[in-house]
């Protein structure tokens, strides 16, 4: 991840002085900041408020019942995980809010489950199988309901702003279930590989 | 009810649903509900530092152009598959970042039409899948998780295969 943003930066900036389009950049430099706070600042109110939902459903026994109707799709994918790990009724609230289309509320909950797992990560610095297998299943981005998607297509006059939904879901489906699938083989090349390490 | 009506529905449903039944199970409703509100101030605040690296990082790459010049390598490639070229900037942000790639999504539909081939395929694009390296850094970050395995690898091959599974949908559904 360190090298992953290093290079961003630098790259950026010496392909920026290489072909003299500096301006962007240094306004981006100067302003940037602004503009990333005012993008946290929409963000933060949705999350503070769905934190705070959440929360009664998860007084209310809500997130447990969410966590067990999930269960045999959880026990699949997560085979390392005790099916009643506190971190299943986090992951069953991210995975809901994203189906909700409501990403960004959806981030204190990723952000539980992940410290909940961490919790029992005998190496603190490594990501376990788990970590990664939520991670895959986060970004494969399961949406049910795109609502920005259909509020964009409903104001550049499209009929029927709604039509996108099939192609939508049926292409989330199977990308996330790929991903799923790549995990699953990357992580057994990885658990090979340190078998021979170890012989 | 048409389905833009059912999604206004939906979320006001749904908070009603989780307080009905928190009432229901005698929660104290109030007490609850700002406790969880403050832990995810808490939580939200953590990731700050994270959040502005990241978009930081990701606008300097996006703004020096280095990008498009990428695209132009790949442009073989994707005439060679019958892969419209112009969804390949789209293809290469989406992972990167949310914002930029539905501001590439919205700039498709004006100059193809919203419900032409690429004005469909961008919005599928934009849907299915979602942001892989923002929401690595973010999470693996506020746990200091330094060696993400293969997490990264995983992430992208699904967000190829969401590029490719978009474009064979919206042409054999819509097309």
């Amino acid at each position: 991840m360190n090298k992953l943003w290093g290079l961003f930066i630098i790259v950026g900036v010496l392909f920026s002085l290489v072909s003299g389009n500096t301006n962007l950049l240094s306004e981006e430099i100067v302003s940037g900041p602004k503009t990333i706070l005012d993008l946290f600042l929409s963000m933060f109110p949705l999350m503070v408020l769905w934190s705070g939902i959440m929360n009664i459903a998860k007084d209310a026994g809500l997130l447990e019942k969410l966590a067990h109707l999930m269960r045999p799709f959880f026990r699949l994918i997560f085979p390392d995980l005790d099916p009643d790990d506190e971190a299943l009724g986090y992951i069953a609230s991210n995975i809901t809010i994203n189906m909700l289309g409501i990403h960004n509320a959806s981030t204190p909950f990723g952000l539980k489950a992940m410290k909940c797992l961490q919790e029992k990560n005998p190496d603190k610095k490594v990501a376990t199988r788990s970590m990664i297998t939520f991670l895959v299943l986060n970004t494969g981005g399961v949406t049910l309901i795109a609502t920005d998607i259909i509020a964009v297509r409903s104001l550049y006059g499209s009929p029927n702003p709604t039509f996108i939904l099939l192609s939508t879901i049926l292409a989330t489906f199977i990308s996330t279930s790929f991903g799923l699938l790549m995990d699953r083989l990357l992580y057994e090349r990885s658990k090979r590989r340190e078998s021979r390490h170890l012989k | 009810m048409n389905l833009v009506t059912l999604s206004n529905y939906l979320l006001p449903v749904v908070v009603l649903l989780i307080v009905l039944y928190g009432f229901i199970k005698k929660v104290p409703l109030y007490d609850s509900f700002t406790k969880g509100a403050k832990e995810g101030m808490e939580l939200a605040f953590s990731i700050f530092p994270f959040f502005i690296a990241m978009i930081f990082g990701v606008n300097i790459l996006l703004k020096s152009g280095f990008l498009d010049h990428i695209f132009l390598l790949f442009r073989p490639l994707f005439d060679f598959i019958k892969i419209p070229v112009e969804i390949l900037p789209m293809a290469i942000v989406r992972p990167i970042s949310g914002n930029a790639s539905f501001a590439v999504m919205i700039d498709i539909i004006k100059k193809f039409g919203v419900d032409s081939f690429m004005g469909r395929l961008a919005a599928t694009l934009q849907g299915s899948t979602d942001t892989t390296i923002y929401v690595l850094t973010l999470y693996f970050g506020s746990i200091g998780i330094k060696n993400s395995k293969y997490a990264l690898t995983a992430g992208l091959l699904a967000d190829t295969m969401a590029v490719v599974v978009s474009v064979l949908l919206v042409r054999f559904l819509f097309f």
